[in-house]
């Protein structure tokens, strides 16, 4: 296929020439999902880690919940976060829509439900096997939350990673509440659909690798990362 | 519920996404895929902000979202292709007035082969009354768009009820124009499509322009600045002066020079101060 | 430590738990008192290790009361450790393994690197102290288990089959360890199917049976000659088994 061909041709000439607007785009790609992600983990471990741990009623509908929200419509969550940031809407005020902090909040909302599910089966497994020995040490529900999630840092960074993935890739939510602004909400995912609609496919499909090249170079820094801790350990 | 290190986190997460945001005045213009996609933007706006310092933010969507953007006040211009629409919204209220900037014109595209022999037809209904009888695929925007609106348009005068052949020969893309056009392109179907996206376009595979010129095709662009008395957060001012620079002489001549592979995309036709 | 006020004796009043419709302890009473070492012998699926989580507070009695020193327990108090049949390490540091169950208790920071290292000396496993914990061997991991207890100075530890899956030698060292505890001053509660550490081990022994406490003697007068015809079977190694389950003989 040529089209790959000059698709890697483009890919590499963005790369070799330093494009400013690329980087611009990339850096601003990362730092809104690594905020997103940081945020989601801040709010998804502690909530899948207490739907783990504590029976309350309604738990199971919950569960049911975080695990159908995983698959949420990025376009939809756009859409929700759209009417709740237009001026039209109850936060207009705030001045927030069209600005990397709405595309944000959208993938904090996005992402939230994958960790925190995913986090409630890493630590529900993890308390079959330490809830006797928590409990007889005598650890309050608080503590044994903040031990299972310790000490399942493992399992869970395959659980924020997995988040990370789906913000860095996603690219209908971010592209209603950014707009795909030039310079100001331009991220890796709404360059690409820009391209494609300019009918510029070899661009299209460079950005597309280098997103793909990005998302690699995470996954394997926090596995390196991950190896490096977990040597010598037993899981 | 939860715990303190949590908000903490939001607290810092929240500054960081609006750190190094531009605090440099800025105004948002809603307007469509065909100006933002074509390269107009990129030829105007430097203009622009080296007379004004005022940079501009847009938001490139069809022109039926552009002008639900705009009514919701999450914009301070509307540029759009769409003149009953366009009144419409000044009528309501929500514009202040409604401006000639410029015009190019719809172009009916389709395989180089033809097989509707609708090529070299100066009549837009007729072809299009053509391309029905040979029952040719034909691929539609489908998405409220300006250009949409003239396409069905142009079928009512054509008299061909298209909403009952949906999904047969007649085929709804509800996409943008690129995407449309992609689509069209890999499936060898006919489209209409603006000018300047058209001429900007790099996917045409075997496309090509078969049927122009028909005054039905004319496509006029208006300039509506969003009516503060509906949305006092607009910015009026700076929102006025992206206006009146469309229209001036300087605006309209950057307007007339710019070019897309050496073809003029649009004319100005600002009414003359 | 020695000001603190004794939560013994543990006494079992008609304790009885089930789960389900299975009756799997049944109207057990008896009483532990402080400074012997009991121990809970009685055939597979006997009810020991229920009996043992009963008294630790880490299950609760479907019937009748567990009383600690004439005040009714729920929860496992700080006064009270239990090592499990198979050793639960946190995913960390075999020292960080005894500092977390000293954080727990809230001993004061600063008194707890001398707790580790004294614990950690007694059960021999001093030069493992930075190793993970979860890559020492089954053997060493029940050592780690009796001096994270061990470093709690508990007034009562329960031992759930501390030697089950191990060799003679580390059965021996961990004998020895139990011994140690005892001595300095900890009441011992402890189940075991091995006759020869019970033996060995025992001040007073509690015969289990399909959940009933069929005897509780003395251990000399107990391994001298049961009342009880059940425990002589055992004792003997001829408790067969349709006397273990509930079926007639064929
Ligand atoms: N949570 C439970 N639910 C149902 N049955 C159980 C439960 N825990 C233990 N049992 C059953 O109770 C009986 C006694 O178990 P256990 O106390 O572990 O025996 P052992 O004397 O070998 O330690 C066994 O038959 C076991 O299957
Ligand atoms: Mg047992």
């Amino acid at each position: 296929m040529t089209d790959f061909g000059s698709a890697l041709a483009a890919a590499f000439s963005l790369v070799i020439h330093l494009d400013r607007d690329l980087g611009e785009i990339v850096l601003l790609s990362l730092r809104v999902s690594v905020i997103a992600v940081f945020v989601a983990a801040l709010i998804g471990l502690p909530i899948g880690a207490a739907v783990a741990l504590f029976r309350f009623p309604g738990r199971t509908v919950v569960a049911v919940i975080l695990n159908a929200l995983m698959g949420l419509p990025p376009v939809v969550v756009g859409l929700i976060v759209y009417l709740l940031l237009s001026r039209a809407g109850p936060f207009g005020v705030l001045g927030l829509l069209f600005t990397p902090t709405a595309m944000v909040i959208a993938q904090i909302l996005l992402v939230t439900p994958i960790i925190a599910a995913l986090t409630r089966q890493v630590i529900e497994d993890l308390w079959v096997e330490y809830e006797e020995q928590l409990r007889s040490l005598g650890a309050k529900p608080r503590r044994a939350l903040a031990t299972l999630l310790w000490d399942g840092r493992f399992s869970l960074l395959t659980a924020v990673l997995a988040g990370f993935g789906r913000a860095s890739a996603e690219v209908g939510a971010v592209m209603i509440v950014g707009g795909n602004i030039d310079h100001v909400t331009r991220v890796m995912t709404t360059a690409i659909a820009l391209e494609v609609s300019k009918g510029d496919l070899a661009l299209a499909l460079g950005l597309g690798i280098i997103l793909v090249v990005l998302s690699i170079a995470v996954n394997g820094a926090a596995f390196v990362l991950k190896g490096t801790a977990e040597r010598g350990q037993a899981r | 519920m939860l715990p303190k290190p949590v908000w903490l986190g939001l607290c810092l997460a929240l500054v960081l996404s609006g750190a190094a945001q531009a605090d440099d005045p800025f105004i948002t213009v809603a307007s469509t895929t065909s100006t933002k996609n074509s390269g107009l933007f990129d030829h105007l706006l430097p203009r622009f902000e080296d007379a004004t310092g005022i940079a501009v933010r847009v938001l490139a969507v069809g022109t039926g979202q552009a002008i639900r953007l705009a009514r919701n006040g999450d914009a301070d211009v509307l540029l759009v292709h769409h003149k009953p629409s366009e009144q419409q919204f000044v009528a309501d209220g929500y514009g202040v007035a409604r401006l000639d900037v410029m015009y190019n014109d719809f172009v009916l595209v389709g395989p180089a082969d033809d097989p509707a022999r609708i090529g070299g037809m100066s009549d837009a209904p007729a072809a299009l009354a053509r391309l029905a009888a040979a029952a040719v695929p034909f691929l539609s925007r489908g998405d409220d768009s300006g250009t949409h609106k003239r396409e069905l348009a142009l079928w009512r005068a054509a008299g061909i009820e298209v909403g009952t052949v949906s999904g047969s020969w007649y085929r709804e893309a509800g996409a943008g124009m690129g995407a449309t056009l992609n689509t069209a392109a890999a499936m060898s179907a006919y489209a209409l499509a603006d000018r300047g996206t058209w001429l900007g376009f790099r996917n045409k595979a075997d496309l090509t322009i078969l049927v122009a010129g028909d005054q039905r095709l004319f496509n006029p662009y208006g300039v509506i600045l969003v009516n503060p008395a509906k949305h006092p957060h607009v910015k009026a001012a700076l929102g006025q002066r992206f206006v009146d620079w469309l229209v001036s002489p300087q605006g309209q001549a950057a307007i007339a020079e710019f070019r897309i592979n050496g073809e003029p995309a649009f004319t100005p036709n600002a009414a003359p101060p | 430590m020695t000001a603190e006020r004794s939560i013994l004796p543990l006494e079992l009043r008609q304790v009885g738990f089930s789960a389900g419709r299975k009756l799997l302890i049944k109207e057990l009473s008896c009483t532990f008192s402080a400074n012997s070492r009991s121990v809970i012998i009685g055939p597979n699926g006997a009810g020991k290790s229920l009996l043992l989580r009963l008294c630790h507070g880490l299950l609760a009695p479907s019937a009748g009361s567990i009383v600690w020193h004439g005040a009714a327990g729920r929860e496992p108090s700080f006064y009270q450790a239990m090592v499990f049949q198979r050793p639960v390490m946190l995913r960390r540091s075999v020292a960080a393994n005894i500092n977390f169950a000293l954080s727990l208790r809230r001993v004061p920071r600063g008194a707890r690197p001398a707790l580790i290292r004294d614990a950690l000396k007694r059960t021999g496993l001093s030069r493992f102290a930075r190793h993970q914990a979860r890559v020492l061997s089954i053997g060493e991991q029940q050592r780690l288990a009796l001096a994270r207890s061990w470093a709690l100075r508990p007034q009562v530890l329960f031992l759930d089959e501390p030697t089950a899956s191990l060799d003679p030698s580390a059965t021996h060292v961990i004998e020895e360890v139990i011994d140690a505890i005892h001595r300095a001053g900890t009441k011992v509660i402890m189940t075991t199917h091995d006759l020869g550490q019970a033996r060995r081990l025992a001040d007073e022994v509690l015969f289990l049976h399909r959940g009933r406490l069929l005897e509780m003697a003395p251990s000399e007068a107990f391994f001298a000659g049961p009342r009880n015809d059940l425990a002589q079977a055992f004792l003997r190694g001829e408790l067969l088994w349709w006397q273990r389950r509930e079926l007639t003989p064929p």
